[in-house]
């Protein structure tokens, strides 16, 4: 008889009597104060359905929102292959902040505008590392002009990848075009729907608010059946009740409004209950990406999502130091536990530093590692033969624990091993391999990863579409030669 | 008597206590107090309490704001006072401030108005998402020394520019001063535009904005 046993260690905020009352009151919050909706073909999808308009303010009443919860979808991957996500299939799975504004250069430490370039190294190191499941628009192009500046950094993640793509657009033209670009790499319109290889942050506005351009992208989204993933984004404090339960309602009312727009738009278009909560620096104003509370209040959000039975996304993993340093170990270290524990199933925001403004290479390595014991503790504890110990110690001759058969098909499963980012060596060892600290050996691994990556064989007619299009699209901005291609 | 009565204002600017703040505002008003000695005697010294605790690390952003609220409240219950009397409170400076068009972030730029109004700036809030001509519009209304222009997108931040071509073409500068700020935006970016300043976050917007006006 083989006795399973699978100590799982989960981390549930919420008692599952609190998690009604979050989603109750949230309900509640839809009909009074409701929510602003500045886009009329949102407010008429919701209008259609019973809700009742009043200025730019939209009463949502509970049925509606019953009625969309319905029809979204339980499940979905967005790729095929083993890199691929596999939202509500109990996994965590991890990818790198994306958009922004500055690299941590790793000679200098200058934290200076980030390029084309940039990103296609960060994208390069992501690609190379089995930690991450999937890719994303890491950091802005500050030489492409700004208004092809969404699409062009996808359309560099798509020429140097084959992970899924946590993206997301700037502006309505961004999307349609974004759309384009991954229907050619899908090989059709309805390839992509059938396989969506990329998912869509679209953010309300806190407190309970869609704009224009928010809501038009649900609806844009939607009947494109390409994913999208509502980033909502209470500040805790700032731009939402200062208690973290509060914001969790808040974050509830924001994605169920959002839901309810979206399946109005297409019923079962595929769709994330996804989320950048945080609490609000009382010093300085920030929004801190590294507080233990921004991890908790991830953890929370995600547990309400899941408790509708939805695939749940958080921001957690960026660090708000400003270089890759003990603040950065520490902040990243603790948010990937509790995402993990929290079993949130895909975690952005891998490799930032500064706010959400500064994305690293070398951070992304170390961070790497950091996921790979967070996942590793997420297995718990696990024996699956008929004994726990006894039969280990019926085949043990003398103390060969490390000559066992058992340990050399165990161990690799047993424990995470760590690349030499991590340093287990001897004082001596270590110093004479130069006495590096973690920063300069994540740079070595990071320059050795861009070393050994090869670029993803792509049908050369799909390549050529790819940078077609974007090269029409660029010489309309007056860009001429391709930055990164 | 009025010593008591400047000790109440002050305590209830420095409690963030706005029906305090109200409540003694209109018994100076009642007993016939010089509304400028209120201010000058009463609730600045409160706030200024609450901005040296705030500096020193003591005191956090709320009881910043909620000082502000309570001194703000005060001012309302006032003004109509000093009008009466025809007396008006010399202010710092008049500042236009607003996140551009396209853009929706709003926390950064509250703050930067919380601090200059704090600081005794006279501040004209546009809000966010804010059509390019209406930063003008308002400069010129109400006789604005400094317009602030917010952005935090690599996209909207080009609206910045756009702000201070509109101002020049309205023929409002070099009088209105412009300054920039925001997450993406850089010194190098606000000299690029030819703003007038850059501050990278709210104290130092205070400082710079003192600058621009000879304070
Ligand atoms: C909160 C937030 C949001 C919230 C805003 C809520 C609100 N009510 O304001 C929401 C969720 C709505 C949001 C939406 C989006 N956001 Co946003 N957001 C942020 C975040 C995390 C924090 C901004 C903030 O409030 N900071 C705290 C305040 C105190 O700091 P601050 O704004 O910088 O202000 C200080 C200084 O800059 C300065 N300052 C500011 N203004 C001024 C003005 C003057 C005159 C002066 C002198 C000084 C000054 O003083 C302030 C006080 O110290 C930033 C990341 C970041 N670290 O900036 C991303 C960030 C700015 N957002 C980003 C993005 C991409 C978006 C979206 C496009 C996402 C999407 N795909 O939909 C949308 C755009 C919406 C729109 N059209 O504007 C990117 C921008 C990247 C880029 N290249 O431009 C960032 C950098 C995050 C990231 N890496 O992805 N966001």
């Amino acid at each position: 008889m083989t006795t399973d046993v699978t100590m799982r260690p989960r981390l549930e905020l919420l008692q599952p009597d609190a998690v009604d009352r979050v989603v109750g009151e949230a309900l509640q919050l839809l009909v009074e104060p409701g929510v602003k909706v500045a886009s009329q073909d949102a407010a008429d999808l919701l209008a259609g359905a019973g809700a009742q308009l009043a200025g730019s303010t939209v009463r949502i009443p509970e049925r509606v929102v019953r009625d969309a919860l319905a029809t979204v979808p339980r499940t979905f991957d967005d790729r095929e292959g083993h890199a691929a996500v596999r939202y509500g299939a109990g996994a965590v799975h991890f990818d790198p902040g994306s958009c922004g504004v500055k690299v941590l250069d790793p000679e200098t430490l200058d934290r200076r505008p980030s390029t084309a370039d940039d990103l296609v190294r960060i994208v390069k190191v992501a690609e190379m590392l089995p930690a991450y499941a999937a890719q994303s628009p890491a950091v802005i192009c500050s030489d492409v002009p700004a208004e092809i500046g969404d699409l062009y950094r996808l359309f560099l993640v798509l020429l140097h990848s084959n992970k899924p793509v946590v993206t997301g657009s700037f502006q309505a033209s961004g999307t349609k075009a974004m759309i384009g670009l991954l229907a050619v790499d899908a090989g059709g319109p309805e390839a992509l729907a059938s396989r969506p290889r990329a998912v869509f942050d679209v953010c309300p506005s806190p407190p309970l608010s869609w704009t224009e351009f928010g809501a038009s992208n649900l609806i844009d989204l939607a009947r494109a059946r390409v994913p999208a993933e509502i980033v909502s984004m209470p500040l805790a404090g700032g731009a939402a009740p200062v208690t973290l339960v509060g914001s969790i309602v808040q974050h509830a009312a924001e994605c169920l409004s959002g839901i309810a727009i979206h399946q109005l738009a297409e019923p079962g278009a595929p769709i994330v209950w996804g989320g950048a909560p945080a609490i609000l620096d009382m010093r300085t104003g920030s929004t801190p990406m590294g507080a233990v509370e921004t991890a908790m209040l991830n953890a929370g959000c995600a547990q309400v999502g899941r408790s509708l039975g939805l695939p749940t996304h958080g921001y957690l993993g960026g660090s708000d130091a400003k270089i890759v340093d003990a603040q950065s170990g520490l902040e990243t270290g603790i948010a990937a536990v509790i995402g993990v524990l929290a079993g949130i199933d895909l975690v952005s925001g891998a490799g930032m530093l500064d706010l959400l403004l500064c994305q690293s290479a070398e951070k992304l390595v170390i961070d790497a590692e950091v996921i790979g014991m967070a996942q590793r503790l997420g297995r718990g504890v696990e024996a699956s033969g008929s004994t726990l110990a006894l039969s280990t110690f019926a085949e043990l001759v003398g103390g060969d624990f490390l000559g066992l058969d058992e340990t050399r098909r165990l161990f690799r499963r047993e424990q995470f091993l760590p690349s030499p980012v991590i340093d287990r060596q001897s004082d001596e060892a270590w110093r004479q391999a130069g006495g590096l600290d973690t920063f300069a050996r994540a740079r070595q691994r990071a320059a050795q990863l861009v070393d050994d990556y090869r670029v993803p064989t792509i049908d050369p007619a799909v390549r050529s579409d790819l940078v077609e299009r974007v090269r029409g699209l660029a010489e309309d901005v007056g860009l001429a030669t391709l930055p990164g291609t | 008597m009025a010593d008591g009565l400047f000790e109440a204002m002050r305590r209830s600017v420095e409690e963030g206590d706005v029906a305090a703040a109200e409540a003694t505002a209109r018994t100076a008003v009642d007993e016939g107090l010089d509304p400028l000695e209120a201010i000058e005697s009463g609730y600045v010294p409160g706030l200024s309490c609450v901005g040296e605790g705030f500096a020193s690390g003591e005191l956090y952003l709320p009881d910043m704001v909620l000082a502000a609220k309570a001194m703000k409240a005060a001012m309302s219950v006032l003004e109509p006072e000093m009008k009466r009397r025809g007396a008006t409170r010399s202010v710092v400076g008049k500042v236009v401030l607003g996140t551009v068009k396209g853009d929706i972030h709003e926390i950064g730029k509250n703050l930067v108005g919380t601090m200059l109004s704090a600081s005794g700036f006279e501040v004209h809030d546009l809000g966010v998402d804010v059509p390019l001509d209406r930063f003008a519009d308002v400069a010129g209304e109400v006789g604005a020394d400094i317009v602030g222009v917010s952005a935090l997108l690599t996209t909207t931040m080009t609206n910045q520019r756009a702000v201070i071509d509109t101002l020049t073409s309205r023929g409002l500068r070099p009088t209105v001063k412009v300054i920039v700020g925001g997450a993406p935006v850089t010194q190098a970016w606000a000299d690029e535009i030819g703003a007038d300043g850059y501050s990278e976050d709210a104290v130092g917007a205070v400082t710079l904005a003192r600058r621009l006006v000879g304070a």
